[in-house]
């Protein structure tokens, strides 16, 4: 049995009157890949961005019911949400590195949380490149815009730049959807070796994706939690027949 | 098959000889224009031209105090409306939610920016000289210093003038910095002033920069707000005081004097001369120096927004 990392009781959200999210109940566990799976507009995303809050950018969000990390619940008026992004980092779907150096890209997480010793953050920058498996291919370059890269290697570096925060858990939005075949095995790799230290929930809209990577996989339909079952078990033989007609190609 | 032959689309022809011959006028009207002043400007022009004070009743000398004037008043307008009018944008694009209150503050900014510059004159004298600056008076007792028109009540309305200008071209390069970089910023644990300040400012830095620059060149060329506010027909000495600390005197910008201004100086030669023909070189001169100086503005906001947009197109 492995250890829950965060807890989903009950969660509803709301874009002002209309329902985005439907009573969702879940439980991620610690150092394990798991996926949100479902069609366009299924609210996969959105209830990505539930896990650190960033739907709390967006005007006329309302949120309801629990989720817990480490037991902490993070819809509570006194959680520090500036706290709760840097412990839960994300990788986006089109990569927004900022318009600097690579090097300075991976510092920008690490300088604002006060953290100016040089050689510390070199080191930082050494490490989590080494950890996005990018280091080799951008150690001499540094210093030169990170937004020369290659679209596959800007991906890594966002990865790179959210692991420089040291968070726990890391959510990716759609992460590879943007790339071509050679670049989305690199990240596949990368996520399956950060699994090791962290836990990682991912959105994809590519399933041959959802079912290489990920141990545990969510089916969300019209903003509703379907299935959530180990991926062998939601591939091979699932319960619900709405699951199966997706991952099957009948709709969706 | 059948093809058909083209045929002649005479209302297309039409409209475009109509549109090439507007278009061709108005460049011809433009190079008249400044044709005509560079012919009879360029003559006058010489160093000391730029320098000298006006002699024999405007009808000889130079423009040196109005150059300087300009670029006095200029200079303490950009001080007091780039602060105000960046923050302010900040404010509106970045924490400002939309209500009734920010939606009249908005509408407000864009009927500002269509008042005619008498107008603001007019509010200049009301409020600066004689709401202000008369009450500044009688608090720092200080007789009649700050209640008269000056050099800083014209530069605080000028500041007002242009503030749409510096808020809108603010606004605007606030606005392009992309979503996504704030979104990144966010999710690395970046408060909302961290991210205004590291990512967003800096993006939208060469935006400001041309808004302000276009507005220093709408200001230079303004004349109308500043007939009542300081705008001097001739002085002797230029709007300067020597500051001293512990014996080392600085010579500053006096905002209290009044001052020349080469809008206004044209507008003297030309209507209030007593001998308007012997003055009209000089005019001429006075004009090429004021258009060369806001030309030359232009174009550096060119250059910034070019620069500018280089940076977005590679994102």
């Amino acid at each position: 049995m492995k250890e829950i990392k965060i807890v989903v009781k009950n969660l509803n959200l709301f874009y002002g009157e209309k329902q985005a999210l439907k009573n969702i109940t879940l439980d991620i566990s610690a150092k394990r890949v798991t996926a949100f799976i479902g069609p366009s507009g299924c609210g996969k995303s959105t209830f990505l961005r539930v896990l650190n809050r960033m739907n709390d950018l967006i005007d006329n969000v309302k949120t309801e019911g629990e989720v817990y990390i480490d037991g902490v619940n993070i819809y509570d008026r006194s959680l520090d949400i500036v706290n709760l992004r840097k412990n839960v980092g994300m990788v986006f779907q089109k990569s927004n590195l900022f318009p600097k150096s690579i090097y300075e890209n991976i510092v920008y997480g690490p300088k604002i949380n006060g953290i100016r010793d040089k050689k510390l953050l070199d080191e930082i920058v050494e490490r989590t490149l080494n950890q996005a498996a990018i280091w080799g291919e951008v150690k001499d370059r540094l210093n030169e815009n990170a937004l020369s890269l290659s679209g596959g290697q800007q991906q890594r570096l966002c990865i790179a730049r959210a692991l420089a925060v040291e968070p726990e858990i890391i959510l990716m939005d759609e992460p590879a959807s943007a790339l071509d075949p050679i670049s989305t095995a690199k990240i596949e790799e990368l996520i399956h070796d950060l699994k090791k230290e962290y836990t990682i929930v991912i959105v994809t809209h590519n399933m041959q994706q959802a079912a290489r990577v990920s141990d545990q996989t969510a089916f969300f339909y019209l903003g509703e939690l379907i299935e959530f079952d180990r991926t062998t078990t939601i591939f091979t033989k699932p319960s619900i027949k709405q699951t199966e007609d997706y991952i099957t190609g009948r709709f969706g | 098959m059948e093809l058909k032959k083209r045929k002649k689309d005479f209302t297309g022809a039409i409209s475009l000889g109509i549109v090439r011959i507007m278009f061709f006028f108005l460049v011809f009207v433009l190079i008249l224009l400044l044709g005509k002043i560079f012919i009879e400007g360029i003559g006058v022009i010489s160093l000391e031209f730029l320098i000298d004070s006006p002699k024999d009743n405007m009808t000889g000398g130079g423009i040196g105090p109005a150059i300087f004037g300009t670029i006095a008043v200029t200079l303490l307008m950009v001080l007091f409306t780039v602060p105000l009018g960046v923050f302010s944008a900040i404010y509106l694009n970045e924490y400002a939610t939309d209500t009734f209150f920010t939606r009249i503050i908005r509408t407000s900014i864009n009927n500002l920016a269509g008042v005619p510059s008498i107008v603001f004159g007019l509010f200049g004298l009301g409020f600066f000289i004689l709401f202000i600056g008369k009450n500044l008076d009688e608090v720092l007792q200080t007789g009649l210093l700050f209640g008269q028109p000056a050099l800083l009540w014209a530069s605080a309305t000028l500041a007002v003038l242009v503030l749409p200008i510096v808020i809108v071209s603010t606004l605007e390069a606030l606005n392009s910095v992309p979503k996504s970089h704030r979104d990144a910023s966010y999710g690395l644990g970046a408060t909302k002033w961290q991210t205004i300040k590291n990512i967003v400012l800096p993006q939208a830095r060469p935006g400001i920069l041309t808004g302000t620059i276009l507005a220093i060149s709408r200001g230079a060329g303004e004349t109308a707000p500043i007939l009542f506010l300081g705008a001097a027909f001739f002085l002797p000495n230029l709007p300067i005081a020597d500051i001293c600390i512990s014996g080392y005197c600085i010579p500053m910008i006096n905002p209290t004097e009044q001052f020349m201004y080469l809008a206004y100086h044209i507008f003297i030669m030309a209507t209030q001369s007593s001998n308007p023909t012997k003055t009209l070189p000089l005019q001429y001169g006075s004009t090429l120096v004021l258009i060369v100086l806001t030309f030359l503005l232009n174009i550096t906001a060119i250059i910034f927004r070019y620069r500018f947009r280089k940076i977005l197109g590679r994102l």
